[in-house]
């Protein structure tokens, strides 16, 4: 389970987190939504040690990873997929999977890791060889989230991975984060597509502004007047 | 004005081996570059302690000189590995500009601590018998070393480019030229990957100046200024962040130089001056380099 208490985050004077808490209990899809400039990004990267906390903990099962580096959370199994996929543009497919797999020293096991990243995404194995910068951009991010997965991630977290993808691919990608959370991988996912996000969500939270505005199962969000009318553009639909 | 084969054949043979020198050197400055978008004004300083760190241990201690000679350069790598730690690290989160003052401030006491150390005078480069023989082929005499140091060189590249393209550290080497937050995403030790980088680019300029040394056998604590120069230079026209194009950049200014003074023995005075017009011709004509990337994004 990973724990976040009262996270606070600044940029240059400006509060971009404001004493957020968030539970993701394991084996859950959690989804974070929000606006953008919400707190939602810097959140995550706060979690992996790219951002410092101005204040706050982050627990994992228990153990206090707030101050661990950015290498040893990848070792503890969080794996963060980040916003616009950020695959190796001059690194083949292949050489981006296979730094995915950095953290794992054994050979055999990254080639087993491998197999499987194919197996989930037969594509990406059709253009191994090819370098990630010329691939389209669902490619890329099922590359992107092809070389998270070659660690095993207890915790997958990604930052917006239906951003700028074409509405099948949209639906493609949802269906690929369940497939990964029913083989037993916590997910946390941050969206500004939030009818999809809570949709396939057990839990969800709504940020604004740094704050925590709202949380609740995906029903529940799905349903609220307040999320339909702020992130979900219903509320006006259905009053007419 | 006219030049028999075999005299051509000896002054290429001569620009080939002074381009594998400046090839050597040139790496450095580009995978530093590469990774750190640096220019390594030490660079060229590092080059001169490897020649300094061979005479000495050639001249002082009892030990085999091709055991001298791979002492020197780890040691070497060794000091460019320190140099970035204390000139170059602290300032990781500084503006790139304060980064290059340091380098500069680095080179200058580099310079300045060999004067001290080592003495402003002279100093000859004990050659090994073995590796200062003229060889005789087909009417032409050429120093054996004019060979070695193409042969080293070629050795040097193959294993370079098999850890860059075939090795984990490689491939980080090449995600963190690209993208830092996200190589550290995937467990990449950043810091790791740029002492390895250092440790490299100084083991080569190193070994470029121990062939140095044997070639042109006089050490002088500037001795590094201009081949430091030329060697950025020689990257910066290869396409500054690409290796293969640091050693085409060295390749092309060490036969042009060579052979500006062989053909036109009168611009013999404009030799350094060669490196500088041709910096400016390919900075006009193409800005990037031979081989340099326009750096475009996929958003």
């Amino acid at each position: 389970m990973l724990k976040i208490e009262n996270l606070h985050i600044n940029y240059g004077g400006i509060n971009a987190v404001r004493g957020i808490n968030l539970t993701i209990e394991d084996n859950k899809i959690v989804t974070l939504i929000g606006a953008n400039g919400a707190g939602k990004s810097s959140t995550l990267r706060a979690i992996m040690g790219l951002v410092k906390k101005a204040q706050g903990s982050i627990k994992y099962n228990n153990e206090d990873i707030t101050n661990l580096s950015t290498v040893e959370i990848v070792k503890k199994g969080i794996v963060l997929v980040p916003e616009g996929r950020h695959v190796f543009p001059n690194l083949t497919v292949e050489e981006n999977l296979i730094l995915g797999a950095y953290t794992i020293d054994n050979r055999e096991e990254v080639e087993k890791n491998m197999k499987e990243v194919y197996n989930i995404f037969p594509r990406l194995k059709e253009r191994h060889w090819q370098k990630a910068g010329t691939l389209s951009g669902g490619e890329q991010q099922m590359l992107a989230v092809g070389r998270a997965l070659m660690v095993k991630p207890k915790v997958l977290m990604m930052d917006e991975p239906s951003l700028g993808l074409a509405p099948i691919l949209v639906k493609e990608i949802f269906d690929i984060i369940k497939r990964i959370n029913e083989q037993g991988n916590t997910i946390l996912l941050v969206e500004q597509n939030a009818k999809k996000a809570l949709e396939i969500a057990d839990y969800g939270y709504v940020l604004e502004t740094g704050e925590l505005k709202l949380k609740g199962t995906g029903k529940e969000l799905l349903n609220d007047s307040r999320v339909q009318e702020a992130y979900l553009g219903e509320s006006r639909n259905k009053a007419q | 004005m006219t030049m028999s084969f075999t005299e051509f054949m000896q002054h290429l043979a001569n620009g080939i081996s002074l381009g594998s020198l400046y090839a050597l050197i040139a790496i450095g400055y580009t995978m530093v570059y590469g990774i750190l978008r640096l220019i390594n004004f030490a660079h060229g300083d590092i080059f001169m302690l490897g020649a300094y760190l061979t005479y000495y241990a050639i001249v002082f201690t009892s030990i085999p000189w091709y055991i001298a000679f791979i002492l020197a350069a780890v040691i070497t790598g060794i000091i460019g590995f320190l140099l970035e730690r204390i000139a170059y690290r602290p300032l990781r989160d500084a503006q790139r500009i304060t980064v290059l003052i340091s380098a500069i401030g680095a080179s200058f006491f580099l310079q300045n601590f060999a004067t001290v150390v080592f003495g402003g005078r002279p100093k000859a480069f004990p050659i090994p018998q073995l590796l200062n023989k003229i060889v005789n082929l087909g009417g032409v005499s050429i120093n054996i070393v004019t060979f070695i140091i193409p042969a080293i060189t070629i050795g040097l590249l193959i294993g370079l480019n098999y850890i860059i393209n075939k090795t984990k550290t490689g491939m980080a080497m090449r995600a963190l030229s690209k993208d830092y937050d996200t190589a550290r995403l995937m467990g990449i030790d950043v810091n790791r990957i740029i002492s390895i980088t250092f440790f490299i680019g100084s083991f080569l300029a190193a070994v470029g100046g121990i062939m140095w040394g044997i070639k042109y056998p006089q050490l002088m604590p500037l001795m590094g200024s201009m081949p430091g120069v030329k060697c950025f230079i020689a990257a910066v026209i290869g396409g500054i962040g690409n290796i293969g194009g640091a050693v085409l950049g060295g390749f092309i200014l060490g036969l042009g130089e060579i052979l500006l003074v062989a053909l036109l023995p009168g611009l013999t005075g404009y030799r350094d001056a060669f490196a500088f017009i041709l910096l400016i011709i390919i900075l006009l004509a193409k800005p990037t380099g031979l081989l340099g990337e326009k750096v475009t994004e996929k958003v």
